[in-house]
């Protein structure tokens, strides 16, 4: 089976023209990040002329975001935390088990991923709002709200693709430890965690990523000391100047993580894609 | 002993169970109720106190005579087109770059990891990027088109008026394609290699193979991936809010958006709740007219 000729070519421009368009604004990204404040308000040039790190240290110091980073870690590594414990047990349940409800409970979950937010984000409000009013408990302004809010938005896709996982593991090696002597949880603990590690830290990684980018809740649901960084970012626009050069180099900064980790893992993330839909 | 074990799989599933009940689905049957009262701010802390609306809110949003009427019906058109060219240039790039990386060349493991970092970044990240290169003075893409190529006289703008509805399709294109090819990807490695050995021995030519080999054992893939791309795009929120701030224009009215902003404005939450019930059915319909389209071809086939 031969390739034509042609394709090679065909590669290089159709490729080519893909990484253009994905990668100028990364590019953009990067070399604003070190421009001062007057490259980036007039023309725009390609080349950095006059290059400083300035931007990276005045980007604390014009809008509070240690404190939005704080709020956007905690709450992001909880929900993801919290997220994976929960998706563990339900697609452990699903993938050993046969009950009356499995099915129904698989599509639920996974269909209530597909309604819009807008459809939660009214109710969820008052909800909130009113469970504060009536028990005491903040939720609503509160990163515990958040949490909440953000681990269910996970929770379908970590459920499916950890079920996804768990089926790729032999039963045999589970009901080998059960002869042992351990029980299905036993099991579970000792055999099928261990074989689905880098399943469940990719499944992290994308709860993670979930609660870190989330901008719709983030914006109703938090005030000022509770506002995550898909908020707090846009307030380096202010009335007179936007800071575009402190803006880029903090929308650098808070990807690094996520981007880092997705790619580390992106290859156990394509896993868990297919077995989930090859099911 | 047997009862407990009966009952292990509904442990293991309570903690997921009840969290989808308090976040969705409760929610969800609460804005279906609220969506028949005359919510509005005077009764917001005490919401059971709020008149019974029966269909008035419903009736309101869909009498395309009045303004809320003509101005939901008008960010709902919106909507179809912006979803339909962005579904559509998002998969058409992802097979593009999936069947292009097919083989193995120098630097695809790079070229592999760096097409897919629009998808990894945080959304805010990469939208504030885009609205600093749309800027009309000290943006990139004025420079590229009125400095270097000259294409128009004057700058354009692209945030406001009629142009900010084709930065907006961009934007998430640029967004949402890694995910297809993502997808695409992994769906083409499934693909048996015999059966493009046995395809060229037929005599198949390249494009011969894509038609007959690729593209219908993509069909299954295809199927979920058109499905997921066409609600997260109609669903858009963060991107249009990201990009335009508070005050989408008119031109890229989404329906998210216009939700959003009819209800926080106004605070008329059963009006806002009533659309949204409305978006939730459509997007039932359509499921589920796809989902019987689609399965009865592939028996068909």
């Amino acid at each position: 089976m031969r390739d034509p000729r042609w394709l090679p070519w065909a590669r290089w421009a159709g490729l080519g023209l893909l990484g253009l368009f994905t990668l100028t604004p990364l590019y953009v990204m990067l070399t604003s990040a070190i421009k001062p404040l007057q490259d980036v308000q007039g023309d725009f040039h390609w080349i950095p002329t006059r290059i400083t790190l300035r931007p990276f240290a005045d980007m604390w110091r014009t809008v509070p975001l240690a404190r939005y980073f704080a709020n956007s870690l905690i709450v992001a590594s909880v929900a993801a935390l919290v997220s994976v414990l929960i998706a563990i047990f339900a697609a452990y349940a699903i993938s050993r088990f046969r009950f009356p409800g499995r099915r129904i409970f698989s599509v639920t979950v996974l269909s209530t991923q597909m309604f819009p937010g807008i459809l939660f984000l009214l109710p969820l409000f008052m909800i909130y709002v009113n469970l504060g009013t009536a028990l005491g408990v903040e939720l609503y302004a509160s990163r515990t709200g958040l949490i909440i809010t953000y681990l269910t938005f996970s929770l379908p896709f970590s459920i499916w693709m950890l079920a996804g996982y768990f089926d790729s593991i032999p039963t045999a090696l589970d009901e080998a430890a059960q002869v042992d002597g351990s029980g299905p949880i036993g099991a579970l603990l000792r055999v099928v965690l261990p074989a689905a590690t880098p399943g469940i830290v990719a499944v992290a990684i994308y709860a993670f990523m979930t609660a870190w980018g989330e901008v719709l809740f983030a914006s109703v649901m938090t005030d000022e000391s509770s506002r995550t960084l898909a908020v707090g970012l846009q307030g380096y626009a202010t009335e007179n100047d936007v800071y575009w050069n402190q803006i880029m180099a903090a929308s650098l900064v808070v990807s690094v993580p996520v981007v880092a980790g997705f790619l580390l893992l992106q290859r156990y993330l394509v896993q868990g894609l297919t077995a989930g839909a090859v099911k | 002993m047997r009862l407990r074990r009966a009952a292990l799989p509904y442990l293991l599933i309570l903690p997921a169970v009840l969290l989808e009940l308090l976040v969705h689905l409760v929610p969800m049957l609460i804005g279906i109720g609220m969506s028949f009262l005359k919510l509005t701010q005077f009764f917001l802390r005490n919401w059971s106190a709020a008149p019974f609306a029966g269909l008035d809110n419903y009736a309101v949003a869909v009498d395309f005579d009045s303004a809320v009427g003509r101005s939901l019906l008008h960010s709902f058109l919106v909507t179809v087109v912006f979803t339909v060219l962005t579904v559509g240039l998002s998969w058409l790039f992802g097979i593009c770059g999936a069947v292009l990386m097919q083989g193995s060349f120098r630097g695809r493991a790079v070229l592999r990891a760096l097409f897919l970092v629009p998808y990894a970044l945080p959304v805010y990240a990469g939208v504030i990027t885009w609205s600093f290169l749309l800027q009309r003075d000290s943006g990139l893409v004025n420079h590229v088109l009125v400095d270097q190529l000259h294409l128009f006289g004057e700058r354009p703008f692209w945030l406001i008026g009629s142009n900010s509805f084709w930065s907006l399709i961009v934007v998430c294109v640029w967004r949402s394609w890694p995910f297809a090819f993502l997808v695409l990807m992994a769906g083409l490695q499934n693909i048996p290699g015999d059966l493009y050995e046995a395809a060229a021995i037929d005599g198949a030519g390249w494009g011969r193979r894509l038609r007959a080999v690729t593209l219908p054992m993509l069909r299954p893939v295809n199927q979920v991936l058109v499905l997921v791309l066409f609600l997260w795009t109609f669903n858009d929120f963060n991107t249009p809010y990201v990009l335009f701030g508070k005050s989408a224009p008119q031109d890229a009215d989404l329906i998210s958006i216009h939700i959003y902003q009819s209800s926080f404005v106004t605070w008329n939450f059963g009006s806002g709740s009533a659309m949204s019930v409305l978006l939730l059915l459509f997007l039932l319909v359509v499921t589920a007219v796809y989902l019987v389209a689609t399965s009865r071809r592939r028996s068909d086939a």
